[in-house]
């Protein structure tokens, strides 16, 4: 782990975040560095992170910040969200990050806000624990962030419902044990109301996972295509009132691209923190390249833009935990810093010459990872969209 | 029995460390401030006492500044069961010295009547190594220092020290100051919903007048500086270069 530089930052800033804030930062940070730093190469060749690491995670609490106390959870606000989505993305290892925040922002979280108290106690205390792991399946071969376009059918037959179709780019695909599987039940209703939402669990016959796919970064976290082929699913796991899919998938977008934004933030950060340590060491021409101003003044001016990203993340997340309306800022967030992390890993490779194109180094996989964020959970010109709507 | 725990707030330890412009110490504004390394192996061994049954309550204590309360609540956090803050200073730069600490830690004691005191044997800022020691001889209590095993039975404590030369075990009379050292145990983390009771752990805000004790300081920091930056190593060719460097260079052997 960076010895930290010593100067004062936003996230211990009292005005930001409390006591307790600051105790779950550091929690996370030591989890970090002596659970997942000193073992993310193996999980990357290995192109999976192991359960026991999840189930650690949920002994410590941080799979149950947002959920009620009952059920095992610590009832915080968006704020402490952002502080785990943040702390991960810093790790470096980002497929851990992302298989964590899929579980506990984008896929258990469709249980809790649209279950029944019986489908909440039947499912969330062992996502709390880490027993289960969740993973949330929308996209498709023929629609991703037109959630309105899917063509996975489900339709009623007698006690159950039946799906049919298939899902791509699933997290956790491969090994979850509980997917919230968006399909349509209404498909001569408008586009909005004929999606609606099911739990369906993973020994259920004929659904199967059809393959793991090969990807670009994030190696370490399963990445899967999903196939319902006449997949029984009874009619308590349906997940809110029919035809309502679209709204829930839609209301939780919100937290979504504050986690993921949150969580590039803390890429972009971990990667600027590592190459100003590379530059201060590494000799060329007789003294360090940081004495460069050319080189140093860019990071600086990333680390300005960085910041700016990071004072917006926050303010939106206690924003958010007030219970304003923050859509635009949350769209803006994720176009953001979905754009800023490529940015600010294109100079680090930069600077770090030879060495960030090895396979190596932390910045090249880094580099490789930050790809995707301004993709999934929503892709930068999707993002853009909703922002000029609201302008 | 109770155990009593003293915690400081130092600077983090993962924190560079930056002296100040006119070295007059380390400059601590705005720094990440964390619980002592010590204090927290001192901690856990407390509250491992407490799970085992042999203790009943463990009392954290903190002497500094208000922000203090803080490391206590990481302490409560982790399983103490309650703190005590004393606020010796509004000045995060003024270091408390030792003897003061341990004429208050005696106070506390006095108040408390624990039957152990448990604590870092050094704080990772000053380095000092001498609150336990100085606590003991005021209390007129058993001290075994270093310690990286701790037995009680009934009114002795066997404790393994770690000394220059290897490993020492000694036998001490309870009531007793141990001071703790790194191999004696791995502290836990303080999971969420256990930070989320410590808030309702109670933490008891005191000042030294509360106790008598004088805590203005007795010692003058001089002059604080950053260590000689080392050299580059150099690689040598052989064993004979390396013995002739060692007996005519470094003059070493």
């Amino acid at each position: 782990m960076n010895a930290e530089t010593g100067f004062a930052t936003a996230h211990d800033s009292p005005v930001l975040f409390d006591e307790t804030h600051r105790m779950l930062r550091d929690q996370i940070r030591r989890f970090v560095a002596a659970e997942i730093t000193p073992h993310g190469d193996a999980w990357e060749a290995a192109g999976a992170i192991p359960r026991d690491l999840i189930r650690k995670m949920g002994d410590l609490g941080f799979l149950g910040i947002r959920y009620p106390e009952a059920i095992g959870g610590s009832e915080m606000d968006e704020r402490a969200t952002v502080i785990w989505a943040e702390e991960l993305g810093r790790s470096t290892y980002s497929g851990v990050a992302i298989s964590a925040l899929v579980h506990t922002d984008m896929a258990s979280i469709h249980i809790f806000n649209a279950g029944t108290e019986a489908q909440k106690e039947k499912w969330l205390p062992k996502c709390v624990t880490g027993e289960t792991l969740t993973a949330i399946a929308v996209s498709e071969p023929g629609a991703g962030s037109d959630v309105k376009g899917i063509s996975t059918r489900a339709r009623r037959d007698g006690d159950d419902w039946v799906l049919n179709g298939a899902k791509l780019y699933i997290t956790n695909g491969v090994n979850a044990d509980l997917y919230c599987v968006a399909a349509k039940t209404d498909p001569e209703a408008r586009p909005s109301q004929s999606v609606t939402m099911f739990v369906v669990e993973k020994d259920t016959p004929g659904f199967t996972v059809s393959r793991a796919l090969d990807k670009h970064g994030w190696r370490c976290s399963d990445t899967a295509e999903l196939s319902f082929v006449d997949a029984r699913v009874p009619a308590a796991n349906m997940l809110g009132a029919q035809g309502r899919g679209f709204y829930e998938i839609m209301k939780n977008f919100q937290n979504e691209r504050l986690v993921i934004g949150a969580m590039a933030m803390g890429e972009s950060q971990a990667a600027l923190e590592l190459t100003v340590a590379y530059l201060k060491e590494r000799k060329a021409f007789g003294a360090p390249l940081w004495e460069k101003q050319a080189i140093r003044q860019r990071l600086a001016m990333l680390a300005a833009r960085v910041e700016a990203c990071r004072q917006m993340i926050y303010s939106t997340a206690a924003r958010a935990a007030g219970g304003e309306d923050v859509v635009r800022e949350v769209s803006m967030i994720k176009a953001l810093a979905g754009e800023l992390v490529n940015e600010v890993m294109y100079d680090c490779v930069q600077f770090h010459g030879g060495m960030g194109f090895m396979r190596e180094s932390t910045i090249e996989r880094m580099s490789r990872d930050a790809r995707v964020q301004s993709i999934g959970g929503g892709a930068t010109e999707v993002m853009l969209e909703e922002v000029a709507k609201r302008m | 029995m109770k155990v009593l725990v003293p915690v400081k707030r130092v600077i983090d330890y993962n924190v560079k460390v930056r002296v100040k412009g006119d070295g007059s110490g380390v400059d601590l504004a705005n720094v990440k401030m964390s619980m002592n390394p010590f204090d927290e192996i001192a901690c856990e061994a407390a509250i491992r006492m407490k799970e085992s049954g042999a203790v009943e309550e463990v009392i954290a204590v903190s002497i500094g500044v208000k922000q203090a309360q803080e490391t206590l609540r990481t302490a409560l956090a982790m399983g103490c069961d309650r703190a005590i803050l004393i606020v010796a200073t509004d000045d995060v730069h003024t270091d408390i010295e030792p003897l003061a600490v341990a004429k208050l830690l005696k106070a506390v004691v006095d108040a408390e009547e624990p039957g152990l005191v448990i604590c870092g044997k050094q704080a990772i800022d000053n380095d000092m190594n001498a609150t336990g020691q100085m606590l003991s001889a005021l209390l007129g209590w058993s001290q075994a220092t270093f310690a990286s095993k701790i037995d009680i039975d009934g009114d002795h404590a066997t404790v393994k020290r770690e000394v220059d030369g290897g490993m020492q075990s000694i036998k001490v009379k309870m009531p007793a100051v141990i001071s703790v050292d790194l191999r004696l145990n791995e502290p836990r983390y303080a999971s969420l919903p256990n930070i989320m009771k410590a808030k309702k752990k109670p933490l008891d805000e005191k000042t030294p007048e509360d106790y008598g004790v004088d805590v203005s300081p007795r010692l003058e920091v001089v002059k604080t500086a950053e260590p000689p930056e080392r050299d580059a190593g150099i690689i040598v060719k052989s064993v004979d270069e390396l013995l002739d460097k060692l007996k005519n260079e470094a003059g070493v052997i």
